[in-house]
């Protein structure tokens, strides 16, 4: 047996993944393409969210949607059944997408025929958090049933998050949920947050949605 | 339900670990890796136990094989928005924060989410 030494490291171990998603940023800055990137729990409305996003966007906004999903293709089956341009990532058991993955998406698609990339992660509100995607913008879905105590259980999703939006309102008759709560604590965690209340399923709050997009699609262009 | 809906990403994780001990460690022509020394933030849901699990799974016939992982937690520290003091927080409060200076609420993260290779033991 030698002696023991002591090896100074001193690295960051994400820092691959944040050098790669910093590549997919600037790649799409330069054609003009906007990438999301929408994280949830399994069941809180991603798909629908889409569907809805889609038809709100038609004739204004080209939209395509990058579907991550363990092993099913199920999701990306839905979208591309309402002729939607959609890639399917199968993450092989994997809970989230990294920029590799995105990468991969993007290299598959003709991000120029794009002015806004979806990314529908993985139904998961642990694991999609520290992950770079690459995204420019970052946004969660919170749905009703869920509880309004969520950002206190997964305070790192929340505080990374640009839009939050609190979908399936057309339960909250039926709950205990506190939307006063709710924004209380995650404007605690993170201020600049926007909040926004929709429903998939009645299409109540939608248009705001498709505002906000329209908008940040317009600035990330530099048309505004 | 498949079975499959559990949290995977300490493997990709352990893999960047990995790559970048057994670089260092030929960097340094070190015959054999003893242990490693991680800070990881307390924002992370990385278990101990499992980052180790992993580490040994992923390690098999490298240079880092039996290596033992020292895992340092680092505090989650956020910045007041009002009167800009720092301070730790915990995990379980970061819906609830308040600033103990001024009682404004809320704040920006400072760190408790990195994960960082910090030295290691060597023969």
């Amino acid at each position: 047996m030698g002696d023991i030494r002591l090896i100074e490291v001193k690295e960051e171990i994400l820092a691959d993944n944040t050098k790669l998603a910093e590549e997919v940023r600037e790649r799409l800055r330069k054609t003009k393409t906007m990438l999301l990137n929408l994280m949830s729990s399994p069941g809180s409305g991603k798909t629908s969210l889409i569907l809805r996003t889609a038809e709100g966007l038609k004739g204004s906004l080209r939209l395509g949607v990058i579907e991550a999903d363990i092993d099913s293709t199920v999701d990306a089956e839905k979208v591309a059944a309402r002729g939607i341009p959609a890639i399917q990532l199968r993450t092989g058991g994997f809970c989230h997408l990294d920029a590799t993955m995105v990468t991969q998406g993007i290299d598959a698609m003709a991000v120029n025929e794009f002015d806004l990339v979806i990314i529908e992660n993985v139904g998961n509100l642990v694991c999609p958090a520290e992950f770079d995607t690459g995204a420019h913008k970052n946004v969660m879905i919170l749905s009703v049933p869920e509880g309004d105590d969520k950002p206190l259980k997964y305070p790192l999703m929340f505080s990374i998050c640009d839009l939050l939006l609190v979908n399936k309102i057309d339960y909250l008759s039926l709950s205990d949920f506190d939307m006063a709560a709710l924004r209380g604590r995650v404007l605690a965690l993170n201020p600049r947050i926007t909040i926004l209340e929709v429903s998939c399923k009645t299409g109540a709050g939608i248009e705001g949605w498709i505002d906000w997009l329209k908008g940040e699609v317009a600035t990330f262009k530099g048309l505004k | 339900m498949k079975g499959k809906d559990i949290s995977m990403h300490e493997l990709p994780i352990m893999e960047s670990i990995l790559k970048i001990v057994l670089k260092h460690a030929k960097m340094n022509r070190a015959r054999k890796v003893m242990a490693i020394h991680l800070q990881v933030g307390k924002l992370s849901d990385l278990e101990d136990e499992w980052i180790q699990r992993y580490f040994d799974y992923l390690s098999k016939g490298t240079l880092a094989e039996g290596a033992k992982l020292k895992i340092e937690r680092t505090p989650i520290m956020v910045q007041c928005h009002a009167c800009s003091t720092s301070y730790e927080a915990e995990m379980a409060r970061m819906g609830e924060l308040v600033c103990p200076t001024c009682g404004e609420k809320g704040g920006t993260l400072l760190s408790g989410r990195e994960y960082f290779i910090k030295e290691m033991e060597v023969q």
